[in-house]
């Protein structure tokens, strides 16, 4: 094939830098974040080591693949609506209300095989979701309202009616803990090794991995949201529909965070308890952010996360360092991730002007 | 008629250099103001005469050169020096707030304006005074957002006053007024100097100049051409100094294959909004097999007129026949989709994707056929074929067909869009400043494919600030000003002057009375 040769010439290059660039990042914010841990008057090396273990150790590494799990798909949703110019800050009243519509087709629809019921759950938290983010869309269609805002904005009311819901209309046991039912077994996830946490919720998040990759790279709708996301003018003027795009990829995006909440609940928690996605929404901003806004990245990036998440418990319970040096540590990676995209950008302009002098 | 260096100046620009990255925008350049005297500054888009005052009141540097005040070289670091020493701009684009009053207005960024509670009661009494002494009529308490465009200026031109300003510039002030607003300025601006206030007037308006004006300095291509006294000149010197150089014709041009109306344009009109509109009853034909020019001063009414014939605005009234089609009512998509090609203004913000691969731009108006994937997805062997072809065929040079757009050279950039929109073999085109910012190899390259789509029998229409461009290309020319069409020209019967009174404003009917 040589029409690949020529392509991996010119993007080889290009992608080397850009995984230079993250795996430096990780590197560095592990260094300082160690560095740290000195300055509590800990052992680094044990603290480092033990999350390590905690992370990719036997027996602890499918904790990382199911804290993986939702950051894949929340890191999709960030990413898809990146690539189409939004910015996403919504996921996790995204990941609430899927996990809302799994839990009421999960737990009140009874009576259906599991080959029905699990897939109409999953569809169910998906359009959730979506109908959740595309409000934000019409917002800014409509009324040219910020997504920024918008989605925060949505995050509160996701959230404040979870809370309510749990304690009043959906309470499991009426003065009980506040969760809601249990979603039903035909509705559950089935585990893949026994003794852990890890279910078929992993396999349908790499899926859509695969799927936004497809739609991103190779379809033509994905073509339009990129133009529409890097020249909204340029759409213009060849006739895309910006506005439609706009709505189509927010109904996509928050569907995959509704996803997200609706896997973590049928495979992993069985019922949604307060504040039960616990910041996964917010770091797949963050996983996006590291993995470029391509499928390949946010895999690594929202592993890179999972591992954080899986290890720092474990550097809690072996070295005794509290397991906010993490979110320091995460905190740090994405400080680095989006100062060294700044310094490769000026070192970009400045070739660019050196090659403008040569040729003046 | 240069006039000698006089006595009384109160503003004097030395040798005045501006270098930006890749543009030397100013280039030895010498001004001298005269106290009390209203100075204009002519010259075409580009000339540099925005970079000039932007340095005058502080907002950049100059690379090398003096600015001197009143006999003192002066160094300003920012538009608040500038503003100490007097100097006092109102932008072409009003730097107000509109929910604000005219008196919060005039504090914003006033030295006085108080630092917990705004000196509002005083400031806006001083206004008041400020009104009354300069015929300025204004209510203080006054909205901006509730003015009218007119007396926003006088808002602005207040604001100046009250800060101190004793040289005023004003940036082509008359753009945005209607003649009566217009005429009540020029009492204004003549009060104003009675009472010892130096105006600078930018301006391309030769009519206007020649009203109001005393002495003029015309800037060309960054640089001064000369100061006249204005009583001196003609219209038309004003004119030829302005557009300079004569104009060759050396292209080549196989003649008469001029074939039926392509494209007919009827009193097309645009309106901004109850009362004035951005385009008033355009009407011209683009034949086959002709290249139709619009000319004129950048922001006379071309965007306009290029977004209602390719979907982008939805003309107010009149219409734009093209095959049986309307296309001041069509969507974008139809009519790209029969026929039509656009190279747009601004190859950067319109015409490219600068973050994406050669392929990906060469396709951007062709995605969604068949030719590019049967289905829902792309064909990516189609494309790379298509894309390899139009590389070779229009000699883009890049290192691979993977390259992102933004990294080639301004040149190659523009061929890019000239190979994606020509390409197509559109029976229509429509080419908007094709050739700007190109150095001389690439304005040849992209010139002979435009007149190549001509002879194939294609209807163009060119619309370029370059009269030169327009006037070696065109077989017969519009000139645009403030959204009218001043009058329709054939080049081989015409002059420069005769043009740049057009692009000045005057009717061809009155220039040929």
């Amino acid at each position: 094939m040589k029409i690949d040769k020529v392509k991996l010439k010119s993007t080889a290059n290009r992608s080397l830098t850009s995984v230079g660039v993250s795996v430096a990042a990780v590197v560095i914010a592990l260094v300082i974040g160690m560095l740290l841990v000195v300055a509590m008057q800990k052992n680094p090396m044990k603290a480092f080591t033990s999350m390590v273990n905690g992370a990719f150790g036997p027996g602890y590494f499918t904790e990382t693949l199911v804290k993986m799990t939702p950051l894949l798909l929340t890191g999709i949703s960030f990413a898809l609506c990146n690539r189409c110019g939004l910015t996403n800050l919504g996921m996790e009243g995204q990941m609430y209300i899927g996990a809302l519509f799994a839990t009421l087709v999960g737990a009140y629809v009874t009576g259906l095989p599991w080959y029905i019921h699990v897939p109409l759950c999953l569809i169910a938290g998906f359009i959730g979701g979506g109908l959740w983010c595309l409000i934000t869309g019409l917002l800014k269609v409509f009324c040219g309202a910020s997504e920024i805002i918008t989605t925060v904005m949505l995050n509160m009311i996701a959230q404040f009616l979870i809370e309510y819901l749990i304690n009043g209309p959906m309470i499991a046991t009426p003065g009980g803990n506040p969760q809601t039912k249990n979603v039903l077994a035909s509705a559950r996830l089935g585990t893949l090794i026994k003794g852990s946490r890890l279910n078929w919720g992993y396999f349908i998040a790499l899926g859509c991995i695969v799927l936004f990759w497809l739609f991103i790279s190779r379809s033509k709708k994905g073509y339009e949201v990129r133009v529409s996301g890097m020249n909204p003018t340029a759409a213009l003027y060849s006739g895309i529909n910006i506005k439609k795009n706009i709505l189509l990829v927010t109904f996509l995006a928050g569907g995959a965070a509704g996803l997200a909440g609706c896997i973590e609940i049928m495979g992993v928690q069985k019922c949604i308890q307060s504040a039960f996605a616990s910041g996964y929404g917010f770091d797949g901003i963050a996983v996006s952010l590291i993995g470029q806004n391509s499928p390949v990245g946010i895999v690594f990036g929202a592993l890179l996360f999972g591992a954080f998440r899986a290890g720092g418990n474990n550097m809690m319970r072996k070295a005794q360092v509290p397991d906010s040096i993490v979110n320091v540590i995460q905190a740090l990676v994405i400080i680095m991730v989006i100062g060294s995209q700044m310094v490769l950008e000026i070192m970009n302009e400045q070739k660019l002007r050196k090659q403008a002098r040569k040729e003046a | 008629m240069e006039t000698k260096q006089n006595e009384n100046i109160i503003l004097e620009m030395r040798h005045i250099y501006k270098q930006f990255p890749g543009v030397l925008a100013n280039a030895d350049i010498c001004l001298n103001v005269r106290a009390g005297e209203v100075h204009a500054l002519l010259g075409e888009n580009g000339a540099g005469k925005s970079t000039l005052m932007n340095q005058l009141c502080g907002l950049i540097k100059p690379t090398s050169g003096d600015i001197v005040i009143e006999g003192k070289v002066v160094h300003f670091n920012s538009a608040r020096d500038a503003m100490a020493i007097g100097i006092g701009m109102v932008h072409q684009h009003f730097m107000l707030v509109p929910t604000m009053t005219v008196t919060e207005n005039c504090l914003i960024g006033a030295t006085d304006a108080g630092y917990l509670k705004l000196n509002y009661k005083q400031a806006a009494k001083r206004i008041s005074e400020l009104a009354e002494k300069y015929n300025l009529e204004i209510d203080p308490e006054a909205k901006v957002g509730d003015l009218a465009v007119g007396q926003r200026q006088r808002v602005e031109i207040i604001k100046a006053l009250y800060r101190g300003a004793k040289i005023l510039i004003l940036d082509e002030p008359t753009s945005v007024l209607t003649p009566q607003e217009t005429g009540e300025l020029f009492n204004m601006i003549r009060s104003l100097t009675e009472k010892g206030f130096t105006v600078l007037f930018i301006s391309h308006k030769l009519n206007e100049i020649k009203e109001i004006c005393d002495r003029v300095t015309v800037l060309r291509l960054g640089r001064t051409e000369g100061t006249y006294n204005v009583a001196e000149c003609t219209v038309n010197d004003l004119a030829r100094l302005m557009v300079g150089r004569d104009v060759s014709f050396s292209i080549e041009r196989k003649e008469g294959t001029e074939g039926e109306a392509m494209v007919q344009v009827r009193n097309l009109t645009l309106a901004r909004d109850a009362h004035t509109n951005l385009l008033t009853d355009i009407s011209f034909d683009v034949h086959a097999g002709e290249v139709f020019g619009i000319a004129g001063v950048d922001g006379n009414g071309q965007n306009e007129l290029v977004e209602c014939l390719t979907g982008a605005k939805h003309a107010t009234s009149g219409t734009a026949m093209y095959e049986g089609k309307d296309l001041g009512k069509e969507s974008t998509r139809q009519i790209m989709s029969s026929g039509v090609s656009h190279i747009p203004a601004d190859r950067h913000k319109a015409g490219l994707i600068l973050g994406m691969h050669l392929t990906e731009n060469l396709i951007l108006q062709d995605y969604y056929t068949p030719k590019f994937g049967k289905g829902a997805l792309l064909d990516n062997r189609a494309i790379d074929t298509y894309a390899s072809e139009l590389i070779e065929r229009f000699a883009i040079k890049t290192p691979s067909r993977y390259e992102y757009a933004g990294s080639l050279s301004g040149g190659n950039q523009q061929k890019v869009i000239v190979a994606r929109e020509l390409s197509r073999n559109p029976k229509f085109l429509i080419a908007m400043h094709p050739t700007r910012g190109l150095d001389v190899g690439a304005i040849e390259y992209i010139h002979g494919q435009i007149m190549k789509q001509r002879d194939d029998g294609a209807a163009v229409l060119l619309v370029s600030t370059e009269l030169e461009e327009v006037m070696k290309l065109s077989d017969r020319i519009g000139v645009l000003f403030e959204g009218k069409l001043m009058g329709i020209v054939n080049p081989s019967e015409t002059t420069v002057e005769e043009i740049g009174l057009m692009m000045g404003g005057t009717r061809l009917e009155d220039i040929r009375k």
